[in-house]
């Protein structure tokens, strides 16, 4: 966990597990040795256990389809087309990433698919395509006012959220939902998309510092009566 | 290291992820503890990306698990029948 206190959902990178010593996190090396034994046991006929592998991550693949698709009935059927194209290649996963990282890689290939299907070449955005950082200027203000997790039960704040989300490339909303949303690694998340750790940074650096100009002019002035504010959009909760 | 506000903004992404060199990161931190509007953005920016990470952003749509299983496990039953 980074020092910064950001709550990155680790899902991807640790399991509860329990043992005689109560409940305990398992590490990344745990979990992928698990996963390991139970790809062996798939691969051998007990192929019911597929279920139980990918059970962890099913909320992720949706969430990274929908990075992509921006359309919940399409995210959920690349999700299933996803799994489906993952048990039947489940042969050709070798192990040099995680399994997680090379189901996400999967489901992120079958979401651009799916997307230039519907969009054309629209997708192949080269706004990046160098690893500089550009001129970027953040909305500046004097002082902010921490907005707590408990505000997100607000529809209007998780709204909000989405809304700026939706309002960035592809490319940087994909890099910041794995590792923003799906706390995968920068290296995980250089493998699942597919480009280089350097253009992974460059990428995230710009999709937050969109968020913050995006969002921060929209919820600063409001922070002071912040829930005031939520419940006047909402018309109450 | 003396450092002005854009090359704090340069360095926000970095700096939250932990990838700077002690260095920079003493100069940021030195700069932040001077500068309220860049200390501002850094604290806006996490903000925003604490309440972007919480489950409660991105929920999936209600049912979504088990048609999930469900479609594998046609697909399951399918490639059974096929063999």
């Amino acid at each position: 966990m980074p020092w910064y206190g950001v709550s990155l959902n680790t899902e991807m990178n640790t399991r509860a597990i329990a043992g005689n010593d109560g409940e305990r996190t398992a590490t990344a090396a745990e979990t992928s040795a698990r996963e390991a034994a139970i790809i062996a046991r798939i691969l051998a006929g007990e192929r019911e256990l597929f279920h139980e592998l990918i059970r962890p991550y099913e909320r992720g693949l949706y969430v990274a389809a929908y990075s992509i698709l921006q359309n919940e009935a399409d995210a959920e059927d690349v999700a299933q087309e996803s799994v489906i194209k993952a048990y039947k290649g489940l042969k050709s996963f070798r192990g040099d990433a995680k399994f997680s990282t090379w189901l996400i890689a999967i489901t992120l290939n079958e979401a651009r698919s799916r997307l230039r299907q519907t969009k054309g070449d629209q997708l192949d955005s080269l706004d990046d395509c160098d690893e500089d950082r550009g001129d970027y200027t953040p909305s500046v203000l004097a002082d902010w006012r921490y907005i707590p997790s408990e505000q997100l039960e607000r529809k209007e704040l998780r709204q909000a959220l989405q809304e700026a989300i939706a309002r960035l490339s592809p490319e940087h909303r994909e890099v910041l939902i794995l590792r923003d949303v799906r706390g995968m690694s920068i290296t995980e998340t250089a493998e699942a998309t597919g480009v280089n750790e350097g253009l992974v940074k460059v990428r995230l650096f710009r999709a937050r510092l969109s968020m913050q100009k995006l969002l921060v002019p929209q919820l600063a002035p409001k922070q002071r009566g912040l829930m005031g504010w939520l419940t006047r959009k909402a018309g109450g909760r | 290291m003396k450092i002005d506000c854009r090359h704090v903004w340069s360095q926000v992404s970095d700096y939250i992820d932990g990838t700077v060199t002690p260095q920079e990161r003493e100069a940021i931190e030195r700069h932040l503890a001077n500068c309220r509007h860049c200390s501002a953005v850094m604290d806006s920016t996490r903000n925003i990306l604490v309440l972007v990470g919480d489950k409660r952003t991105f929920e999936v749509p209600v049912g979504f698990g088990e048609r999930l299983h469900n479609r594998l496990q046609e697909s399951m039953n399918e490639q059974k029948r096929g063999e």
